[in-house]
């Protein structure tokens, strides 16, 4: 079971990979759309991305509440296999 | 109206002036294809773009594009900072209103790489997995819309596709939304990135493609008698055109006069040259008839030429039968000798091309003629060579498969 450091680091390579935002800034209370250039389609990659990197499922219905680093690292901790 | 901006982005060269210096030079842009993927191949040679794109867009904007917008992007900034603009046009120091601003950028074929790249997760790794960019990368008018995005146009974002006239219609829409008044400054051109196993063995299977995979350098040869089709190339041509009361107002650099377009189609076949060239000969009458140009200022023509046994001589005869005895005065360059065939994006290079031309008033060659073929009747130029003093025009011809006729003129001011 991964950690919640290591689920925030790991977010943060994927959303430095998708969308060039040093990984340093992905803090847990960046908004995805306001502060780390991830747009709703880049968004769907990050989900993708964190779904295979963490075994766990991201429903659709589950993206529009993942507005922060913090939402997704709970929602992925909270799933994960 | 004046063209006041250029942009290259080519097997020659990472942006124009260096695409120029070695089509001055008699350079050509093709190789052979070291990938793996085209070892089965009947064709395995293409004239790939001389820089990576990857090598100049950051990492999360070009993964969002497919490389023909990538292309277009590189080529579109060269000719807007080229024109004197500052990214986005809002800035003031462009004087210019988005609003009487446009973009105008075709491809033959669209984004092809992805469309097929993509296929290839959706079987390989399943549904989940295809990319959420991949409608906005694989549209036809992704290039145009990403290029429109980047300078901030509203008066109008177009892509017209007619196969490999689709970069010369798209220049000749941007003349006619300035000339009818919708538009002040049209950035404009073309781009093609199809150097993929489909696209390469579906044009091989019509016969279309030189099959001279053991001397690639030597392989696209405009009328030569040895030629036997086209070569792949890929790449982008962009041109800023511009009203000249905008031009001059705020003191542009100006290249030469955009003086209009001629149009016609064939009703002849799907795929095949009109083999006595009256369907071209119509779009040059139709230049003629349209637009004040007399047949005595044209010195140059950057001719289709793609190096297929029926169509260069076909446009030659067209050449001759509009142009007459001026014809004999006049210098015939094929450049695909040495950038190969973009496709979508030769109109856009060869746009360029015919801008510099004038511009430096000189002809580039055509390379690999070795023996000429008996049917041409026409100066080719086969070295570089000065073009007269004085006030001078040029045609840029582009001709795509479904009989599309596309014949730009340019004049120095």
């Amino acid at each position: 079971m991964a950690t919640q450091n290591e689920v925030q680091e790991g977010l943060a390579e994927i959303v430095n990979e998708i969308a060039g935002i040093p990984v340093e800034d992905v803090q847990l209370d960046k908004s995805f759309t306001d502060d780390l250039d991830v747009d709703s389609l880049s968004m769907v990659e990050v989900v993708v991305a964190a779904e295979e990197r963490f075994d766990v499922k991201i429903p659709d219905d589950e993206v529009k509440n993942l507005k922060t680093v913090g939402d997704a690292v709970n929602y992925i901790l909270t799933n994960a296999a | 109206m004046v063209v006041t901006g250029i942009g290259a982005f080519t097997p020659l060269g990472g942006d124009a002036a260096t695409t120029w210096e070695n089509l001055v030079a008699g350079r050509s842009g093709v190789a052979a294809l070291t990938e793996e993927w085209a070892e089965d191949l009947p064709v395995r040679i293409a004239a790939r773009v001389a820089v990576e794109p990857g090598e100049i867009l950051p990492r999360p904007l070009a993964r969002k594009l497919d490389r023909s917008a990538q292309f277009a992007l590189i080529a579109a900034r060269e000719a807007w900072s080229d024109a004197g603009f500052e990214t986005p046009a809002t800035d003031e120091s462009s004087k210019l209103a988005p609003e009487r601003l446009g973009a105008v950028i075709a491809s033959g074929i669209g984004g092809v790489t992805t469309l097929l790249d993509q296929y290839d997760v959706l079987k390989d790794k399943g549904a989940r997995k295809v990319s959420p960019h991949t409608v906005p990368m694989l549209m036809p008018n992704s290039p145009a819309a990403n290029v429109g995005l980047e300078v901030g146009a509203r008066a109008g974002v177009h892509t017209p596709v007619s196969a490999c006239a689709s970069g010369a219609e798209a220049i000749g829409y941007a003349i006619e939304m300035i000339r009818s008044g919708r538009a002040d400054v049209v950035v404009a051109g073309g781009t093609e990135a199809a150097i993929h196993p489909l696209p390469i063995a579906a044009f091989a299977n019509m016969m279309a493609m030189s099959k001279n995979n053991d001397a690639p350098e030597r392989a696209s040869r405009p009328y030569d008698k040895a030629r036997d089709g086209f070569v792949l190339g890929e790449g982008a041509g962009v041109v800023v055109l511009e009203s000249l009361e905008h031009a001059e107002a705020r003191g542009a650099r100006i290249y030469c006069e955009a003086v209009g377009q001629g149009l016609s189609s064939d009703a002849h076949h799907i795929a095949q040259p009109e083999p006595t060239g009256a369907g071209v000969a119509r779009a040059l009458a139709d230049l003629f008839e349209r637009n004040p140009l007399d047949k005595s200022e044209i010195v140059h023509v950057n001719a289709h030429a793609t190096s297929t046994p029926q169509g260069d001589t076909a446009e030659l005869k067209a050449l001759r039968k509009e142009l007459g005895e001026d014809l004999d005065h006049i210098l015939v360059s094929a450049t695909k000798s040495m950038t190969g065939h973009l496709l979508g994006g030769a109109g856009g290079i060869e746009t360029v091309a015919t801008v510099q031309a004038l511009y430096h008033r000189v002809a580039p060659p055509t390379i690999n003629v070795e023996e000429l073929d008996d049917e041409v009747d026409a100066k080719i130029v086969t070295e570089a060579t000065p073009l007269p003093e004085g006030r001078i025009a040029a045609l840029n011809n582009s001709f795509g498969f479904g009989g599309h006729n596309v014949v730009l003129a340019f004049r120095t001011r």
